[in-house]
């Protein structure tokens, strides 16, 4: 299978807000992150709030502009694209968003929501605007006959599916689904996921999936990208991530997890001390090393890079 | 163990334009010294509005509240709101989900800690400061004389929960009640949370109430649990019995919906509906229009009365009408606690 996508060093920098009297300081969210993802393939990026996992995933969107970099998208570099030469690729590459009472505009019925994506693009779907968007509503597990109806008058989770709708309906290849689940009651959880691996079937879709809760990206994707502070320290697939993890930080998040079955208490826990430092001045060398139990002299002066260990690419000098 | 906190018959009720939500209907639970009581719920269970009620929290304009709440034999429905005041803190805290917005933006974290004790205790002003820092010291918070300046903005979520467990501490409460103390922290910072309210209740024999929708959370911090749906209690029991063997159609497929990480699901069983509104409920048992299980009770029964809290083993009780015969052939245990 060919890669649909394959991001090479890509880097984001914020300026941060100055203060009077203070240099601007750069907040380094994304530093240098390679990965690729194949067709049809569902890859997770997990990491902690700040290590920079929704801005990678807003760059391969085209919604920030990377500050260094490439995003191959088929095969074309589309990081330096602007505004018009995406215009024909934004079909292709989709967003779901987090909080599904923000993503949709309240003052717009949903029939208009769903259809926008043809309107901004000029596309008349061949079977009529009003059907197709029906088809969408009932593709999604939707009634169509609420076509007329406004966003507040749905639940959390119809209004993700709303989303969605609107996420497939120019047959993309690649979604990003930036958090889908994580406003979702459990139960609605287990819907919507469902609905998601249902439609990356029936429509082959790619998926870049961000979420935080491990356990979720444990049995939705197939590959696995953990993310430390704007780096790459893991990536590998799943099942490897999940039973033989080698990065220190990776053994500490899933231990970390609380486990449902009391019966099956953690014998013992890593607990990782304070909390993860600031991006505008992200430790030397590995940047984990501030938290690490197997730090040493070589961790604060040389990163890590990403190399093959076992099954998997890790960044770590003393991988387990 | 005697019981500290006993809940008979809490009903809430709030008026609004459209009619009366309902928001907790008839819930009952007891809490024993030092133990610690897990309530689980979807949004809109009424989990977070029963603290709230235990608190005293509720405006009288708004909100209806009967029954009783017997805190250490004392009344607090019916409890003056001066009552209420000496009791909250010294009683009873709480700690809330957001951090950020529970603490004042404007003053500095150690005098918020501060006022707390001295609104209770005839001390001087710096003897509050003293106390203060020794609770930001026993929270884990690193230079607590230094930090104790520091405004909240200036912490981290995680350290300003641990400004939050400090504030609701200070005077010693028997109870402490945590909603959702750490669904917006992240998962280490999640685990050293948990571990110091642990920590803690070891310490002071504190009675803690914890309210989440996380089952993990759950299993790793709580003796016994309360799973509500649409304002009841549907399963009450230990931890163990509840999660492994659950005997509510609601709490099986809660834990059955769940990811988790020991488990590799191609297809995540999902209860298919919402929940229900609360303006008007069902004359019968709310969860009725999403069981699966529901044409196992003859007569229609679950779709005009409300099934009683029963007791299926010692101490473990569910608000069904399924007996156990039918129990054990339809209930399938949650994946996970069946592979080993």
């Amino acid at each position: 299978m060919s890669n649909i996508l394959e991001v090479k060093n890509l880097t984001k920098e914020f300026k941060s807000s100055s203060r009077i009297g203070e240099a601007k300081s750069l907040v380094k969210a994304v530093s240098g992150i390679s990965f690729e993802l194949k067709e049809g393939e569902s890859l997770g990026l997990v990491g902690e709030s700040g290590c920079g996992k929704s801005t990678t995933g807003r760059m391969i969107a085209k919604l920030l502009d990377p500050t260094d970099g490439q995003i191959f998208f088929n095969g074309q570099d589309i990081s330096k694209f602007s505004e018009k030469q995406m215009k024909p690729i934004r079909g292709d590459i989709q967003m779901i968003f987090q909080d599904p009472f923000s993503a949709l505009n309240p003052r717009q019925t949903v029939g208009s929501i769903i259809g926008m994506p043809f309107t901004v693009n000029k596309i008349v779907p061949k079977q009529g605007l009003k059907t197709k968007v029906q088809e969408l509503l009932e593709l999604v597990g939707l009634n169509p006959e609420h076509y007329n109806r406004f966003p507040h008058e749905f639940s959390g989770g119809q209004r993700q599916r709303i989303g969605i709708a609107r996420a497939i309906a120019l047959n993309p290849k690649l979604i990003v689904c930036d958090e889908p689940v994580s406003a979702l009651d459990v139960s609605i959880q287990a819907q919507i996921l469902n609905l998601l691996n249902d439609l990356r079937k029936e429509l082959n879709l790619s998926l870049v999936f961000i979420a935080h809760d491990l356990a979720v990206v444990r049995n939705f994707c197939d590959r696995v990208a953990v993310m430390y502070l704007g780096k790459l320290v893991e990536v590998s697939s799943a099942d490897e991530i999940f039973n033989h993890a080698h990065h220190p930080y990776t053994k500490a998040l899933l231990s970390a997890v609380p486990a449902v079955n009391p019966l099956n208490k953690k014998s013992e826990r890593i607990h990782l001390s304070g909390d993860v430092p600031s991006p505008i001045d992200p430790p030397s060398g590995c940047r984990f090393r501030t938290r690490c139990w197997k730090a040493q002299e070589v961790c604060a002066t040389t990163p890590p890079a990403l190399l093959q260990v076992g099954k998997s690419s890790v960044a770590c000098h003393f991988p387990e | 163990m005697s019981t500290f906190l006993e809940v008979r018959d809490l009903k809430v009720d709030f008026p609004v334009e459209d009619g009366v939500v309902h928001a907790v209907n008839g819930l009952s639970f007891k809490l024993e010294q030092g133990k610690s009581l897990g309530i689980v719920g979807e949004s809109g269970s009424g989990k977070s509005v029963t603290s709230l009620a235990i608190m005293g929290l509720l405006k009288e304009s708004s909100a209806i509240v009967s029954g009783e709440i017997l805190l250490d034999g004392q009344d607090l429905v019916a409890a003056s709101e001066s009552d209420m005041r000496k009791l909250r803190g010294t009683k009873a805290s709480m700690i809330f989900q957001d951090s950020l917005a529970a603490l004042h933006p404007y003053f500095r974290v150690g005098k918020q800690i501060a006022e707390v004790y001295k609104s209770h205790n005839k001390v001087s002003k710096a003897d509050a400061k003293k106390r203060a820092i020794e609770m930001l010291d026993l929270v884990g918070i690193p230079q607590p004389d230094k930090r104790f300046n520091d405004y909240p903005h200036q912490f981290s979520g995680g350290m300003r929960q641990r400004v939050m467990i400090a504030m609701a501490l200070s005077c010693n409460p028997k109870l402490l009640i945590a909603d959702e103390p750490t669904t917006a922290l992240d998962v280490t910072v999640q685990a050293q949370i948990l571990e110091l309210l642990k920590s803690i209740q070891k310490q002071f024999g504190t009675s803690v109430i914890l309210i989440t929708h996380d089952l993990g959370v759950i299993s790793e911090f709580a003796d016994d649990v309360l799973v509500m749906y649409a304002g009841r209690a549907v399963e009450t029991g230990s931890v163990v019995d509840v999660l492994t063997k659950p005997q509510h159609p609601y709490s099986w497929g809660l834990l059955s919906s769940i990811p988790t990480l020991e488990t590799t699901i191609n297809k995540f069983h999902s209860i298919s509906g919402t929940p229900p509104s609360m303006l008007n409920l069902a004359s019968g048992c709310a969860f009725e229009p999403r069981c699966e299980f529901k044409s196992s009770v003859p007569g229609g029964k679950c779709a005009s009365n409300i099934p009683d809290l029963i007791e299926t083993s010692p101490n473990h009780q569910s608000r069904c009408y399924l007996d156990t015969a039918q129990r054990a052939n339809l209930l399938t245990p949650p994946e996970f606690s069946v592979q080993k």
